[in-house]
């Protein structure tokens, strides 16, 4: 990648807004994406008429049962008269929303932008899983007919084996994000669990288990974001986005070590350079790793190079990701406390941190003094990486 | 001053009703190499970022951005999917190359309609589930039908205004290597043939074609580093009118979005004076053949209501003041679905270039490129292309 970065203006989000994260939401996916954007809109004291350009992310479009699902969300995302595109990078769409966001401010072709993610889930029938039949390579491995949480669980199997992580330890993770969830509004299963209670859950695929995965959840999340010159105007707090990274791998996950996940690390590498970090380990305050499976959680927090490869699961225990530890990851809930709808998500982590950077998390607000932050997002068959890195 | 961002490198594959030889993936690499070799670039090194546009229900595949990165050389790369036609793909190019993260860009976009055994099922899964798909229409066509009726009404245009378009880009399609659905077509032929959909006949109405196509752009810097063959990409716009499940809010026999997208394009190429004067070609939807009119005037190179009159007098032909369509356009070339904007985006680079072979427009030094996403979409992009 270029490094020799002449960007003139630098590029700030100003604004954030999620709807309830629930399932079997009555709005339509055209009203939640509103939703969420009205909510940006309003924090940021900007209305529509101040949106130069719009940037959808959603995942699949079966999931809602649309086609051309950016075209769909245009009018519920403000894109009226605007110019507008929908990204993709399947599960990792979240993140490169404001991602690509950034690139929309910093060419200088817009000077507001809204950035939307959208996902209603629940309407897929019998079951939102069934919509992952359809991820496959249509001849190679359609027909073994295979399962989205198989692979997760080959990946969660092979962590462990490889880190001599145990369910124990991993089940921390998902009681650490639905009990960071209990504090937040927008939340679907947050809960005080026990890691007992994960382990006697129902299994799906052993060794992934009902209560180490995120739920199905409709939602939407929204930032606006802007150039340097906008943001002075519109606010005393900006929130700077310092450094964006992505990285897709090829589709043969088989072929892969799935111990640790090289597609982040290359996108992370990608951000920190750009933000001129050399230790995230200890330059990073807060993260919000992406975390779908609890197991997720600590191989991203490696991918992102917060921890060694394989050591994450020994800092958990050591209670060093909580909220008041020395690194908080997840502190809005994560997907396992929040609720999981899949592009709406990633945008929500971003939108978390935004409000840690800005002190305004409330009862969410981590218990050090923060100035990095750093998200990431992952999606496809695992193999995508999406990262960015924010400061205050 | 912006960095410029110029074309140094396209490819392409197919342009043909049907390609069985080829997996969509084969066909991207297909396109892809050859791009590569014309830019010569070597795409695990010099390209920074790779951009891929194509849509699920297209590809019959729920996630198809999966597939993306390995036959365009984009594994364990910067490399991303824009859920929309090539030229707004192009877009984030151009926006990535402005914003001084990437010097090297590549672009792919493809079309396999000849796989998609229901397509007029996944045009009607476009439509607002609520309020549109239930109604008794028959045909996904039917909001064109309404646009040409709304434009024909308010521009005085006839049925053989129309039936002009489809003649003369089906028969400029004879000199195009890439136009399988070229014809000496009259407009006796088009006006006799059954209804699509009213006012349309079956010839107003562009057929599908494969085709995959690939473009590497690049900083003015960088593009020195390659190649001496540029086409300068002077200019972009795209616009959303507004959402597909909004059809109330549309302006019938207009395409507003086609509007925002060139004052955007034109804007950005600091175009001096009118742009009716100032371009040699252009390459712009055409469909359904009444939107090569509209489009027209929407690009501001023609007055409204007066681009059927300025057809009439042969202004539009190759050899005439402003060839439009001089490849055939998707009336001749077929529309490859999201690979369409790319296509015509393809045409133009080759003129400017004097590389178009036997529908070559004499000295083209400045090209425009208009491009609609089609039925149910009020999104359009326009790209300004001079030559190096």
């Amino acid at each position: 990648m270029v490094t020799n970065l002449f960007v003139k203006d630098r590029v700030a989000i100003v604004g954030a807004g999620i709807t309830t994260f629930m399932r079997r939401a009555l709005e339509t996916p055209r009203e939640l994406a509103w939703e969420a954007a009205r909510m940006a809109l309003d924090q940021a004291g900007l209305t529509l008429k101040d949106v130069d350009c719009v940037v959808i992310g959603s995942a699949p479009d079966t999931f809602d049962g649309v086609h051309l699902k950016g075209e769909y969300l245009a009018d519920g995302s403000g894109a009226i008269r605007k110019p507008m595109t929908r990204v993709y990078v399947g599960g990792g769409t979240g993140v490169f929303v404001p991602v690509s966001a950034w690139w929309h401010v910093a060419s200088g072709l817009c000077k507001t932008v809204l950035a939307v993610g959208e996902e209603k889930m629940s309407p897929a029938h019998p079951h939102p899983q069934y919509v992952f039949r359809y991820i496959w390579d249509p001849i190679i491995h359609r027909p073994l007919e295979p399962n989205l949480i198989w692979i997760f669980a080959m990946e969660m199997r092979r962590y462990m084996a490889k880190c001599g992580a145990k369910k124990e330890d991993i089940a921390l993770v998902s009681v650490k994000n639905k009990r960071n969830a209990l504090d937040n509004p927008a939340a679907q299963v947050a809960a005080n669990i026990t890691v007992d209670d994960v382990l006697k859950s129902e299994v799906l695929v052993w060794p992934v288990q009902e209560l180490d995965v995120s739920p199905v959840t409709d939602g939407a999340a929204a930032l606006v974001i802007t150039s340097e010159n906008v943001a002075r105007q519109v606010t005393d707090s900006p929130v700077w986005i310092e450094g964006v990274g992505f990285t897709l791998d090829n589709q043969h996950w088989e072929n892969r070590e799935l111990a640790f996940p090289r597609y982040l690390n290359y996108a992370a590498r990608m951000a920190y350079r750009m933000a001129g970090i050399e230790r995230p380990w200890k330059e990073i305050d807060v993260a919000e790793p992406y975390d779908p499976f609890d197991y997720k959680e600590l191989h991203h927090i490696e991918g992102l190079m917060l921890a060694r490869p394989c050591e994450a699961w020994k800092l958990l225990k050591e209670g060093y990701f909580n909220r008041d530890g020395e690194l908080p990851t997840s502190p809005s809930g994560g997907l396992l406390g929040v609720g999981n709808p899949i592009a709406a998500a990633g945008v929500m982590k971003v939108a978390e941190l935004f409000w840690q950077l800005r002190y305004e998390a409330g009862k969410r607000q981590v218990k050090r003094p923060v100035h990095r932050a750093v998200a990431n997002a992952w999606g496809d068959l695992m193999q995508a990486g999406t990262v960015i890195v924010l400061g205050n | 001053m912006p960095r410029r961002v110029g074309i140094i490198g396209v490819g392409w594959y197919g342009f043909r009703p049907s390609t069985p030889e080829v997996h969509f993936q084969g066909m991207m690499f297909e396109s892809s190499h050859r791009a590569y070799a014309d830019a010569n670039v070597d795409p695990r090194k010099d390209v920074d970022v790779f951009v891929d546009c194509q849509e699920d229900l297209w590809e019959g595949i729920a996630i198809t951005d999966e597939f993306a990165p390995e036959p365009i050389g984009g594994a364990l790369r910067p490399t991303f999917t824009v859920s929309g036609d090539g030229l707004l793909g192009v877009a984030h190019a151009y926006m990535l190359i402005r914003s001084g993260l990437a010097d090297v860009v590549a672009v792919e976009a493809h079309g396999k309609p000849s796989e998609i055994r229901t397509l007029q099922d996944v045009y009607y899964m476009a439509f607002d589930p609520l309020h549109v798909r239930p109604l008794p229409t028959g045909n996904p066509f039917f909001l064109a039908g309404l646009d040409a009726q709304a434009y024909m009404q308010r521009t005085g245009a006839s049925r053989e205004h129309l039936a002009l378009v489809s003649a003369k880009n089906r028969t400029n399609g004879l000199k195009n290597e890439r136009a399988p659905y070229s014809a000496r077509l009259t407009v006796d032929d088009v006006l006799s043939a059954p209804y699509a959909v009213y006012p349309l006949t079956r010839y107003d109405i562009a057929d599908f074609s494969d085709a995959s196509v690939t473009v590497v752009l690049a900083s003015e810097e960088a593009a020195k580093r390659f190649t001496d063959k540029v086409v300068w990409l002077d200019g972009i716009g795209f616009s959303t009118e507004t959402g597909s499940g909004a059809v109330e809010w549309h302006a019938w026999g207009r395409m507003l979005s086609m509007r925002d997208a060139a004052l955007m394009a034109y804007k950005l190429a600091g175009l001096a004076g009118s742009p009716s004067e100032s371009f040699d070609l252009a390459e712009v939807e055409d469909r359904f053949s009444f939107m090569e009119l509209l489009s027209l005037e929407e690009l501001m190179l023609a007055k409204e209501g007066e681009a059927h009159r300025l057809l009439e007098q042969g202004h539009f032909n190759l050899g005439g003041p402003l060839p439009v369509n001089p490849s055939g356009g998707s009336l001749a070339m077929g529309v490859q679905l999201e690979a369409t904007g790319l296509a015509r985006l393809l045409e133009a680079v080759l003129q400017l270039r004097g590389e178009a072979g036997p529908h070559q427009v004499k000295g083209a030094r400045k090209a425009v490129v208009a491009t609609w996403r089609g039925v149910p979409t009020y999104t359009s992009a326009v790209a300004v292309l001079s030559a190096g």
